[in-house]
């Protein structure tokens, strides 16, 4: 009887999960089946989550799989051949370049969209309008620490209130490019400003406090627009225009890196990187709150693809 | 008789006068005493309704039937979470049926047949070690030993292209089984010794082998805390995601896994992404998801409670 017991109880915890199982695999739409492995950076990961759930439902034979291992993370699995398609923040390093030619992964890189970080203030403040690249590098420079600590530091035209500095922690890819680009060394940054991997508790800092500023992709300041303002870059806002033109400073590419080894063989990856740069699919760059290449670029892109397959 | 008597009152008396000051001071302490042990339940108690009562007021906006039949989408109306609760349910089926034997097994090897040496003792305190390391490590172990498929040394274990497990339900569910051993292994051990040795010696008595009796006696009798044990355990798995993020759960997977060897995600994985998403909506969706895992973690800890009970009632008969 207590052996029963112990089969009911695992017979029943198999039953739960095979009633779950009850697969719906319909008639198929399209013949294309397989796996297309992703990874890579999170920045890139709405769009490609987006793509491939259209995708997906277009092809339901196919097996897409999108994982968030960040930019080098990603291309450490894409070098070894683990993945087909891998996310990118950032150009891919020399030391990576090195790692794939060594396993003999050869790769097309096609820029997918453009990311413009957004420098932003509480909705309250007044004075923090416009700054320079210059008046950026003294706020967050390494130098400042413990010395630019008032506002009336930075322009004599500011108050002289505390500086509430926010940004993303030191593993983010967006820190790296902030640091490369304001104070000219990638990873340089005053240490005494509140960090977090979680932007949203970034925005609820700088909702909290009228003389704070920080800084994070702009599809976090476009989600809360109701408590915090811009601060423009150079005289420039970031819209979908200035980031795309690269007027604004502040705009960094977003790549995906695909496997020439994978386009060749695999004829689902092809057809999926087909559908990521058509129209309707780069459309997704947009409604995920990035901005688009150039329309020549594109094509450019387009004709990279088709020639790698011949 | 009298002198007797009023000699032992005023003993009465000169005692009860050194203690008569501190009497309602000694009431005092024990209700103060009372009361933190009763302020200490409710604080746990407290906690929960609070945290139950935040959940509730954004988690079920997208409680429907869509939210356990759709996959993941950008779209947060249409979203849903159905290969996470599909990759958990096969994770824990699996990490269920490997845990148990290794876990029961290695316990009853220490309890019933190991002999009581330096050696055993060695393995008894890195066991307990064991259970104190971080989730984490677990985490890159796994991801040697299971995905890779090496240990560390020499060359991977290969079959054709494909080295270990890969990034799959399998490397997975290994790897959260090796989190939990040690819990399932000191929670067996401790349900094991309290089975009386009277029991043991009455079997040997009327002739039984070793086997015969821990068979039929020793785990029978152990087997509801055993059971406790291991469904605690369970539960600690389940909400786990620092080590399967390591081992390489995907994030974004549009189907449910068919076999041992496809890729997953998994519940809690599923909620760090909507979490850490700009749009509200998505926050109410990970509100959704965490408490499809609390009721699943309720019913895993009220299944436990049952089968103690039930066990122990045929167990005592």
């Amino acid at each position: 009887m207590l052996r029963d017991s112990i089969i009911l109880y695992l017979v029943v915890f198999f039953m739960l999960s095979m009633a779950a199982c009850g697969s719906s695999s319909d008639s198929s739409v399209s013949n294309l089946s397989g796996a297309i492995a992703i990874d890579g950076s999170s920045t890139v990961y709405p769009v490609t989550e987006a793509v491939a759930e259209e995708f997906q439902i277009a092809n339901p034979d196919t097996r897409v799989t999108v994982g968030v291992s960040g930019t080098g993370g990603g291309f450490t699995k894409f070098c070894v051949s683990d993945t087909d398609i891998s996310g990118a923040s950032r150009p891919i390093k020399d030391n990576e370049r090195e790692l794939c030619a060594e396993n003999g992964v050869e790769f097309i890189e096609l820029r997918v969209g453009l990311d413009g970080l957004a420098v932003v203030k509480n909705k309250d403040n007044n004075y923090l309008n416009d700054l320079s690249m210059d008046q950026l590098a003294k706020v967050w420079g390494p130098a400042s620490e413990d010395s630019v600590m008032k506002w009336s530091q930075v322009d004599s035209s500011f108050p002289a209130e505390d500086i509430d500095l926010y940004g993303p922690g030191t593993d983010s890819g967006t820190f790296d490019f902030f640091t490369e680009e304001v104070n000219g060394e990638g990873g340089a940054s005053r240490g005494d400003y509140t960090p977090s991997e979680d932007d949203n508790v970034l925005v609820t800092g700088i909702a909290g406090n009228e003389h704070s500023m920080g800084y994070f992709g702009y599809a976090y300041y476009a989600e809360n627009m109701d408590t915090l303002g811009i601060i423009k870059v150079n005289g420039v806002t970031p819209s979908n225009e200035t980031v795309s033109n690269g007027s604004y400073a502040l705009s960094r590419p977003l790549y995906i890196y695909v496997s020439i080894n994978s386009l060749q063989k695999k004829e689902q990856v092809l057809e999926f990187v087909r559908y990521y740069l058509s129209d309707e699919g780069i459309a997704m760059v947009i409604e995920v709150g990035y901005s688009n290449v150039p329309v020549d670029e594109l094509e450019a892109s387009r004709r990279t693809v088709e020639e790698s397959v011949q | 008789m009298s002198d007797l008597s009023g000699s032992s009152r005023t003993d009465i008396k000169s005692q009860s006068s050194m203690f008569k000051t501190s009497l309602a001071l000694r009431h005092f302490r024990g209700r103060v005493f009372y009361g933190v042990c009763l302020a200490g339940s409710l604080v746990g108690i407290l906690l929960l309704i609070v945290l139950m009562n935040d959940i509730r007021q954004d988690g079920f906006e997208y409680f429907s039937r869509h939210f356990f039949t759709n996959y993941p989408s950008r779209k947060p109306e249409i979203a849903g979470f159905r290969g996470a609760i599909m990759g958990t349910l096969w994770v824990m089926t699996i990490v269920a049926a490997t845990a148990f034997p290794i876990g029961v097994g290695a316990a009853l090897y220490l309890e019933e047949y190991a002999k009581k040496n330096r050696l055993t003792s060695l393995i008894q305190t890195n066991i307990s070690n064991l259970a104190g390391v971080p989730s984490i490590v677990f985490g890159i172990l796994g991801l040697q030993l299971f995905v890779r498929g090496t240990i560390g040394y020499g060359p991977a274990i290969c079959i054709g292209e494909s080295c270990g497990f890969g990034r799959s339900v399998m490397s997975g569910a290994l790897t959260l089984t090796l989190l939990i051993l040690p819990v399932v292994i000191v929670a067996s051990q401790e349900a094991i010794k309290s089975v009386p040795p009277s029991i043991r010696e009455a079997s040997y008595g009327v002739g039984a082998t070793r086997w015969q009796t821990v068979s039929s006696h020793v785990l029978p009798q152990a087997m509801p805390g055993i059971m406790t044990g291991m469904i605690l355990a369970l539960s600690r798995a389940i909400g786990e995601t620092a080590p399967i993020i390591m081992i390489g759960a995907l994030t974004f997977v549009a189907f449910s896994p068919e076999t041992p060897l496809d890729p997953f995600t998994a519940m809690p994985i599923q909620v760090l992404n909507w979490v850490s998403r700009p749009q509200a909506e998505f926050h109410d969706l990970a509100a959704t998801g965490i408490v499809v895992l609390l009721i699943t973690l309720l019913t895993m800890n009220t299944l436990a409670v049952v089968l103690r009970i039930k066990l122990g009632r045929e167990s005592a008969r």
